[in-house]
C-alpha cells in the first residue's frame, strides 16, 4: 500500500461506525432512449428512461442500509452508480467528502479496492475456467496489492475461509461447476471481501438460492459487517430479508425513495402508503394469522413517463386530488425516519 | 376400501385402451388421490431415488401445497401424477386415481385426453414456458382448439374472454410474450391453463421470480379463480409462507419423501417433524419480534444412496441411536396430521404407525 500515489490518499482517511461514508445529494441516473433516424428528425424532444430521479440519502460506516422496491424502482441502478459502474447523469455522490464524480484513473481504482460488488447470479458471476483461488487472487493480482506470492496466498486463504468455506485448502484448486448455488456465492463473497474494502454493495445476492442457504448468507454479511466493518449497501426485492439484517431501510419506487428510516422502526411504523401495502403483502408462516393484504391494482408505470404530482397517486390507496399535482417532499417523521406523501401530518 | 375393478386377462385386455373402455370408477378419496408414488430418475451411476412413496389427497375445491427445499421431489411428484417426466424418469410404483381414473395405468394417448381438459399445469418461469414467437392468444387458444374441437375463430373468443378473466385486456391477445411484463405473462399461463375447464391445477412455483407486490396480485386471481371455478389446486412451492396464505392443506417433502403432512394450520401452528420446524423458522416472520432467521445445517442426502435410516438423521438435532438404522414410518399424531419421525409417537402413544405396506394395493385399470 505505500505505493498509493497522492491524489488517491483521501480513499485511505480513516472513518469510524456511524460516520457518513457515502453522501448522496440529488442523485440523477438518466439513459437516453435511441430512437430511429426518422423519429429523431421529426421530434426534437430526447426521451430518456428515468431510473434514478434525483434521489438524496447517507450510507453511514459499518451499517446495512437496505435498498427495497419493486423491479424497475432504480436500486439497482443507484446501487451500481455508487460504484461509478453507471454514470450519474445529475447530482453528486460524496465519498469520504470527496466526489466519485471526479475520479479517473488511479483514483477511480484506488476507490473501487474500497468500493466492492457483490452480484445476484453466482452461477454466472463467476468464471466457470478459473480456480476458486484464480477468482478470488484476481482483485489482488489486477491492483497490484501483494508483494509475494505467499501474501497474495495468505489473503485469498484468508477470504475464503472468512467466507464459510472451511478448510480453505479443500476449495483452493475446484472449479466452480463443482461447488454448489450457496457456496459460489461464498466465493464471490471472498472475491469482495479479498480488498478490504470500506463497502460492499450486495445486488439481490440471495435471490437464487434456497432458503437454508439463503439464510447462511445473510448471517455471513452480518457477520462480516460485525467482524471486518465492512458497510453493505443490501439491494433487495424482499423487504422481510431487509428487516431481517439491516440497520436501516430505504424504500424505493419508481426511481424515489419514499421511506427511509431505521429498519425496525419503518416496519413497525410505515408511513408512507406504498411501504404500508409492500408490508402487507409479505406472506407470513403463519395459516391462522392471514391479514389484510393491500394488494396494488397494476404495474409499475413506464419510468420514461412518469405520473405527474406524486408519482405513486394513480396506484396509491389512499390518494386524493392534490397528489396529482404536488410532487411531495420528505417529512421527518422522527428520529432519522423520513417519508415523502403529502397526507402524512 | 377400494374395490378393484375386473383384472384384464390376456393380450386382448392389455390392447384396449382404459379411455376406450370405460370402466368402473375406482372408489377413492377426494378427486386426486396420489397413492404410494414412486418415481426413479436412472443416471449411469445409479438410480436417483426422487419421489419415494408419496401419498396425499386432493378434494374437490381444496388448495393442498406440496412444499420442500430445492431437490426434496416436489416438482417430480407434480409431472409423475401428469407423466411428463423426462425420458430418463419413470413411475416405479404407486397409483395416481384422479376423478374415478388411475392414471398411473393410463397409455400416452390416454394421458393425452387428461392433460389441459382435466388437470393442468402452470409451469415455473413464466418467461420461458411460453412460445417467444407466437403470439400468446393463439398459443392459448390452441389447447381449446385441440381440446374442445372450436374453431380457431371460436377458441380466439374463449381467449379473450380468459384474458378478460385473469387480469390481462383482451386487446392484448395478439401480443408477443415479449411485449407482455413479467406479471402479464403468468397471467396468461394462468388463462391458459384455465382453457378447458380443468378440474385440478396444478401451480409448479407459480410465483417464483416474481415481484413481491405482482406475487401478491397472482396469488389473490389463483383464489379468486378457485372460488370462482370450484377448482382443486396444487400448489408446489419453496416457500413456505406462500403455502401458509394460501393453502388449506400441505405436505413437506424432504428426500423424496412425505416427513410431514395435514392442515397448514397443523403444519405451522403445531409443527411436529425437525425438519418442518426448521423449515418454517428459516422464513422471517414480519409481524413478530425481529430475530436472525436460522438455517439447516448440512446437504440433504444423496438420493442415489439414501441413508438407510431416517433420510434426516444428519441433519437433525434431536436424534437417537435408532434414526441411523430405522426409517421411521408415518404417524398420525392427530386425525389428519402425519408425521415421519420416531419421536412423533411421543405425542400419542397409542397412535398406530401407517407404515409404508398400509397403502392399499391397487389393480386393474
Amino acid at each position: 500500500m505505500a505505493t498509493v500515489p497522492e491524489i488517491g490518499a483521501g480513499l485511505d482517511a480513516p472513518v469510524s461506525d456511524g460516520d457518513v461514508l457515502f453522501d448522496i445529494e440529488d442523485l440523477e441516473v438518466y439513459f437516453p432512449i435511441t430512437e430511429g433516424f426518422f423519429k429523431s428528425m421529426v421530434s426534437t424532444e430526447k426521451k430518456f428512461v428515468k431510473a434514478v430521479d434525483h434521489i438524496s440519502f447517507q450510507v453511514k460506516k459499518g451499517e446495512i442500509l437496505a435498498l427495497v422496491g419493486e423491479s424497475g424502482c432504480g436500486k439497482t441502478t443507484t446501487g451500481r452508480a455508487l460504484l461509478r459502474l453507471e454514470e450519474a447523469t445529475g447530482g453528486e455522490i460524496l465519498y469520504k467528502g470527496q466526489p466519485v464524480r471526479k475520479y479517473s484513473g488511479k483514483e477511480l481504482r484506488e476507490y473501487r479496492k474500497k468500493a466492492q460488488i457483490i452480484f445476484q447470479d453466482p452461477y454466472n458471476s463467476i468464471n466457470p475456467k478459473q480456480t476458486i483461488f484464480d477468482i478470488v487472487a484476481e482483485p489482488l493480482e489486477v491492483n497490484n496489492v501483494c508483494s509475494s506470492e505467499r501474501e497474495k496466498e495468505e489473503k485469498v486463504i484468508t477470504a475464503i475461509s472468512e467466507a464459510g468455506l472451511r478448510p480453505a485448502s479443500e476449495y483452493l484448486y475446484r472449479y466452480p461447476h463443482e461447488l454448489s448455488g450457496g457456496q459460489r456465492q461464498r466465493v464471490c463473497i471472498a472475491g469482495a471481501t479479498v480488498l478490504d474494502p470500506d463497502v460492499i454493495v450486495a445486488d439481490e445476492p440471495v435471490a437464487s438460492l434456497d432458503v437454508s442457504i439463503r439464510n447462511d448468507i445473510l448471517k455471513l454479511m452480518v457477520e462480516e459487517k460485525e467482524k471486518l466493518g465492512v458497510t453493505y449497501v443490501f439491494i433487495t426485492h424482499d423487504l422481510s430479508l431487509a428487516w431481517v439484517i439491516s440497520d436501516r431501510i430505504a424504500v424505493m419506487y419508481l426511481g424515489r425513495i419514499v421511506e427511509i428510516g431505521d429498519t425496525e422502526e419503518v416496519v413497525a411504523n410505515p408511513q408512507h402508503p406504498y411501504t404500508k401495502a409492500l408490508i402487507s403483502v409479505i406472506p407470513v408462516p403463519d395459516p391462522l394469522a392471514r391479514r389484510e393484504h393491500v394488494i396494488l391494482k397494476g404495474e409499475t408505470p413506464n419510468p420514461v413517463d412518469i405520473p405527474s404530482g406524486c408519482r405513486f397517486h394513480p396506484r396509491c390507496p389512499e390518494a386524493i386530488d392534490a397528489c396529482k399535482e404536488i410532487d411531495p417532499e420528505d417529512v421527518h417523521i422522527c428520529g432519522d425516519h423520513y417519508a415523502a406523501c403529502i397526507r402524512i401530518k | 376400501m377400494a374395490t378393484t375393478a375386473p383384472k384384464p386377462k390376456g393380450k386382448a385386455a392389455r390392447r384396449a385402451a382404459p379411455d376406450k373402455n370405460p370402466v368402473e370408477r375406482i372408489e377413492h378419496e377426494g378427486l386426486l388421490d396420489v397413492r404410494g408414488l414412486t418415481t426413479y430418475f436412472k443416471l449411469g451411476v445409479g438410480d436417483v431415488k426422487a419421489v419415494q412413496d408419496v401419498s396425499f389427497t386432493v378434494a374437490p375445491g381444496e388448495s393442498l401445497g406440496l412444499a420442500g427445499e430445492s431437490g426434496c421431489g416436489k416438482t417430480t411428484a407434480a409431472l409423475s401424477i401428469l407423466k411428463l417426466l423426462p425420458e430418463n424418469g419413470r413411475v416405479v410404483s404407486g397409483d395416481v386415481l384422479f376423478d374415478g381414473k388411475n392414471l398411473a395405468k393410463r397409455t400416452e394417448y390416454g394421458m393425452s385426453k387428461i392433460r389441459w381438459k382435466e388437470i393442468s399445469i402452470i409451469f415455473q418461469g413464466a418467461m420461458n414456458a411460453l412460445n417467444p414467437v407466437r403470439e400468446t392468444g393463439k398459443q392459448i387458444a390452441e389447447p381449446i382448439q385441440l381440446h374442445e374441437g372450436l374453431s380457431e375463430k371460436q377458441a380466439m373468443v374463449r381467449t379473450r374472454e380468459l384474458f378478460d378473466l385473469v387480469g390481462i385486456n383482451p386487446k392484448r391477445v395478439m401480443d408477443f410474450p415479449h411485449q407482455l411484463s413479467g406479471g402479464m405473462r403468468q397471467r396468461a399461463m394462468i388463462a391458459m391453463a384455465l382453457a378447458c375447464n380443468p378440474k385440478l391445477v396444478i401451480g409448479d412455483e407459480p410465483t417464483t421470480a416474481l415481484d413481491v407486490m405482482v406475487q401478491a396480485q397472482i396469488l389473490e386471481l389463483i383464489e379468486r379463480l378457485r372460488k370462482e371455478l370450484d377448482l382443486s389446486f396444487l400448489l408446489i412451492s419453496h416457500d413456505l409462507s406462500v403455502m401458509a396464505e394460501t393453502c388449506d392443506k400441505g405436505v413437506v417433502m424432504y428426500a423424496g419423501e412425505v416427513v410431514e403432512s395435514g392442515t397448514t394450520a397443523d403444519i405451522f401452528n403445531n409443527a411436529t417433524h425437525p425438519y418442518t420446524r426448521q423449515l418454517i423458522k428459516a422464513f422471517p416472520n414480519i409481524h413478530e419480534k425481529r430475530e436472525m432467521v436460522s438455517s439447516i445445517k448440512g446437504d440433504p442426502p444423496n438420493l442415489i444412496n439414501p441413508p438407510a435410516g431416517c433420510a434426516f438423521c444428519p441433519r437433525c438435532d434431536e436424534k437417537i441411536d435408532s434414526c441411523e438404522t430405522e426409517h421411521p414410518g408415518l404417524t398420525e399424531v392427530e386425525l389428519g396430521h402425519f408425521v415421519r419421525c420416531v419421536h412423533a409417537r411421543s405425542f400419542r402413544s397409542d397412535a398406530p404407525a401407517r407404515g409404508d405396506a398400509a397403502v392399499p394395493e391397487l389393480k386393474g385399470v
